[in-house]
């Protein structure tokens, strides 16, 4: 029995991607939020799985350690200090909006396999052998080269995103908790 | 393919056997050390030497009274020991134990997977510790469990920042993420050891394991006389077993990282065995010998600080992880980048 | 034997939609949040998709652009949910209605 036959990725892509939506659905359908935020955490490890098996190894570790493993600390963090309860009704809109809201997603759906199908003759699938791609060094070399604006840019954003963050959580606090983590 | 699956499994099960069994005897270690610390015999009565000690605590957690809060969410609650645990042991995967062995003429690489992306692997498994300790505080539906939980969190992914700026110092004298080439280059003697160039970032490093760890002086969440246990208070039997060797494993994984990264990982100083002309097998057998070595040192080093010194405060926790490491390792940045720059010798590592 | 370009495509369709259907039916702020980034990640979903069948490296540093947005954006909005939160003591957007005339 060789294994070279099994169709490796396609398994764990099928998998990984029912995981995913799975994880979706829980996030937004589920009443209590801290289980919306673990599902959240699977959802963006499975997409790090994603970006590995398409040739982003760079991107897939970023993910875990940007997306799942700082940003979503921060929303638990959150939710956790504000001891936000599972409500026994949780917070939704009123029906009418619900089904709108279902509306609106369907509407979202079929413009984008709309965009999908008609798009899909340039699709032709260049299958770049090119060793280095994805790896840290290629997405270095393009993002010092040719987008250096664009990252002193993000640095500073962040920078003021953090500062405003500090701002914004200590300013109407009678007792300021000594420690906002921000991102 | 198939070979290299079956490579893969083997290599992952010796390991794994040989991790939880290392496990297992460091509460035997502890235990021990810290009685010569404080002049006493120290376990002694089961087996010789009180060796079988571990044993008899795996089979006394076996069979304690499971005991499940009403307030707890299930599911979750299940879910975080778990957690800790995997994110404890993964982190295993890359490290390098040896150069190769040969056996019946296959080339086996001595880590499990050498992946070329070693340092943010590690860093990635790193954030995803922080989990099992803020949902088992969360879930286990009591104040003192969630404060033990938020307060774990917090200083896990302080000194996370300052544990990935030092290694950045590490990066950029290699020149690559992959841990086999950063063990190589600190080949040839002491002086080439990460350590001893860049002192700074291995100090850091150091203190920040201790703070990702949750081992004293750091250990302010599960501090027993000041949070009851602190996030793992409502966890009982295999459960809490599973947080005890969920942190002794972290030990071992951070203590194998820093034998790699800064203490020359394999490397045996002036001993040039391959031109002794040992075989390939020797060899590699030799550097896990050395490695492990180094690994026993760290862990000793982390039982001994943990009986001599005491506990910090949560803020002078906080204080000493944003106003004093971080800036350290930035310092520490900043003197590699000048060094590579100016060409200096000891730093040169890398020519590109 | 490659999943074609096409199923990673639909799969960050899907993902975009169940953020749409989250952030129009949900009234909880955070939860709203957390289906904001479930939209984002399925945007660079795409982005590396193509990437991927292109060969092509702005698209994964756009995405690294993405996250470290994302990021920003989800420091300050926690912030100001914080805050509001500690006025109101509710994290509904229902009540956050001072505006309304």
């Amino acid at each position: 029995m060789s294994l070279e036959a099994l169709p490796l990725e396609m398994i764990v892509f099928v998998i990984t991607a029912a995981v995913a939506a799975v994880a979706a659905l829980l996030v937004v359908l589920h009443r209590n939020p801290v289980v919306n935020a673990v599902a959240l955490i699977v959802n963006l490890a499975c997409l790090a799985v994603f970006f590995l098996l398409l040739r982003a190894p760079f991107l897939a570790a970023v993910q875990v350690i940007v997306y799942a493993g700082a940003i979503m600390v921060l929303f638990l963090f959150v939710i956790m200090l504000l001891d936000l309860k599972a409500e026994l009704h949780p917070p939704r809109a009123g029906a009418f909006q619900r089904v709108m809201a279902v509306f609106a997603g369907a509407a979202f759906l079929s413009l984008m396999v709309l965009a999908m199908r008609r798009s899909r003759s340039t699709f032709a699938m260049k299958e770049v052998a090119d060793a280095g791609h994805g790896t840290v060094e290629r997405v270095a070399e393009e993002m010092f080269r040719n987008h250096l604006v664009s990252f002193e840019l993000a640095s500073v954003l962040l920078l003021v995103a953090m500062v405003g963050a500090l701002v914004i959580a200590r300013a109407f606090a009678e007792t300021p908790d000594s420690q906002e983590p921000s991102a | 393919m198939t070979a290299v699956l079956i490579e893969a499994s083997v290599k992952v099960a010796v390991f794994l056997v040989l991790l939880l069994t290392v496990v297992a005897y460091m509460v035997w270690v502890e235990r021990k050390v810290s009685a010569a610390m404080q002049d006493r015999p120290g376990p002694n009565r089961v087996g010789p030497m009180g060796l079988l000690q571990p044993l008899a605590d795996g089979l006394k957690f076996l069979f304690k009274e499971d005991i499940v809060p009403a307030n707890a969410h299930k599911p979750l609650y299940l879910l975080a020991p778990v957690l800790t645990l995997a994110a404890a042991l993964a982190g295993f995967a890359v490290i390098p134990f040896g150069s190769s062995i040969e056996i019946g003429g296959r080339n086996i690489s001595l880590a499990i997977a050498d992946v070329n992306m070693g340092i943010l692997y590690v860093l990635a498994l790193g954030s995803l510790n922080v989990y099992g300790l803020m949902i088992a505080g969360w879930a286990s539906g009591s104040k003192y469990s969630l404060m033990g939980g938020l307060r774990a969190g917090a200083q896990v992914i302080s000194y996370e920042l300052s544990m990935g700026v030092s290694l950045i110092g590490v990066l950029m004298v290699t020149g690559s993420l992959r841990l086999s080439e950063v063990v190589q280059l600190q080949a040839g003697g002491f002086w080439h050891w990460n350590l001893v160039t860049q002192p700074i970032a291995g100090l850091v490093f150091f203190v920040a394991c201790f703070a990702e760890t949750n081992r004293l002086p750091f250990d302010l969440p599960e501090a027993e006389s000041e949070l009851v246990a602190g996030y793992h208070t409502e966890y009982s039997s295999m459960k809490f077993a599973m947080f005890f060797m969920a942190e002794y494993a972290h030990m071992v994984t951070v203590s194998a990282l820093m034998a790699a990264l800064f203490l020359g990982g394999w490397h045996l100083p002036f001993f040039d065995l391959q031109q002794a002309g040992w075989s390939v097998t020797a060899i590699g057998l030799t550097h896990m010998a050395v490695f492990a070595a180094k690994i026993a040192f760290l862990l000793v080093l982390f039982v001994w600080v943990r009986w001599t010194l005491p506990r910090f405060r949560y803020d002078q926790l906080m204080d000493l992880g944003w106003k004093v490491l971080f800036p350290l390792a930035l310092a520490n940045l900043v003197y590699v980048g000048i060094g590579i720059a100016m060409g200096l010798p000891w730093l040169g590592g890398f020519t590109r | 034997m490659r999943p074609p370009t096409e199923w990673y495509l639909a799969i960050a369709a899907l993902l975009f939609t169940i953020g749409v259907v989250g952030v129009l039916a949900r009234r909880n702020a955070i939860v709203i949040f957390m289906s904001i980034e479930l939209m984002l990640n399925a945007v660079n979903l795409t982005l590396v998709a193509y990437a991927d069948s292109f060969g092509a490296s702005d698209a994964q540093v756009f995405v690294f652009f993405v996250m470290a947005v994302a990021a920003a954006e989800a420091a300050v909005g926690l912030a100001i949910i914080l805050a509001i939160f500690r006025r109101r003591r509710s994290t509904s957007v229902d009540d956050v209605n001072l505006l309304k005339w």
